[in-house]
């Protein structure tokens, strides 16, 4: 079904405006993008819930 | 092999084949069971860089095929163009995972320090190779990086004879000599494996060898081992 009213570009755009420069946050000497700061909590988050969560059949 | 009665062939070949099949014989090179603390989602990290890095050598090598104006312009170049660049963030992804994992359970113990050793230097190959593939996107993006990273890397003395700003120095590079040296030792890293077997959590006993681990604690004095 067609979406009417909105391009299709706009139908599948990312959910953040990736188009803009980008987003930094500062430490000191450190600069890091805010695009890479999501990706390592990411990696946090999901290195956690590999520890945490249960494996399917280890209870075995 | 060699048959029972058969004598053992005295070239290098059959000395090779010996050394091989005594290390890693076939039920330990694709073993069907594993021990019971693998049961754990930390231990499946280490098998989806992999899957992560099959993919990433696959659509390279298609990309490599088809070349730089297919992937450019077409629909399904850019897909393949872009699923080369998110096979890579995924690789790098699920190893640094890895990364982590194999660290706190010091993974090096029980004569495994050369499969630490080699899934450090494939992790340092893998930023090398996924640098020079930024710098081969052929966009502004690629020469931006490339004007920063030469101020850098000549204040070392590395431009001298890895020029970032050489197009074809740094696809090379990308397409053949990085690739070639990570496969290497990717290939290396999975037979160590094989070869030592997946480091036990710290206390455990290791199956390969029937006593704890390298690094256990020791038991207190008068305490039962």
């Amino acid at each position: 079904m067609a979406v009417t009213g909105m391009p299709r570009g706009h139908a599948l755009a990312a959910p953040v405006d990736l188009n803009g420069t980008g987003h930094y946050v500062h430490w000191g000497v450190i600069q890091l993008s805010v695009a890479n700061l999501v990706v390592i909590g990411v990696m946090v988050v999901v290195f956690v819930l590999a520890l945490l969560l249960p494996f399917p059949g280890g209870r075995r | 092999m060699t048959a029972p009665h058969e004598p053992a062939s005295r070239g290098w070949t059959g000395a090779v084949r010996r050394r091989a099949v005594a290390a890693l014989p076939p039920d330990k090179l694709l073993p069907d069971t594993q021990p019971a603390y693998m049961a754990s989602w930390i231990y499946v990290f280490g098998v989806l860089t992999l899957s992560s890095l099959v993919v990433v050598l696959a659509t390279g090598g298609v990309l490599a095929l088809k070349g730089p104006a297919w992937w450019h312009v077409s629909d399904a170049g850019k897909y393949v163009n872009s699923l080369h660049l998110w096979s890579v963030e995924l690789f790098m992804f699920f190893m640094v995972i890895h990364l982590w994992g194999k660290f706190f359970m010091a993974a090096w113990r029980g004569r495994r320090a050369l499969t630490w050793i080699t899934g450090v230097v494939c992790f340092l190959t893998s930023i090398g190779t996924a640098f020079t593939g930024y710098l081969v996107q052929q966009n502004f993006d690629s020469q931006w990086i490339a004007g920063q990273a030469k101020d850098g890397l000549n204040s070392v003395g590395i431009g001298a004879f890895f020029n970032v700003l050489d197009f074809g120095q740094m696809l090379m590079w990308h397409i053949v000599l990085l690739p070639f040296v990570l496969g290497l030792l990717t290939a290396w890293h999975i037979l160590l494996v094989r070869l030592r077997g997946i480091v036990p959590p710290i206390g455990a006993a290791d199956p390969a060898h029937g006593s704890p681990a390298a690094s256990a604690p020791l038991p207190a004095e008068g305490e039962a081992p």
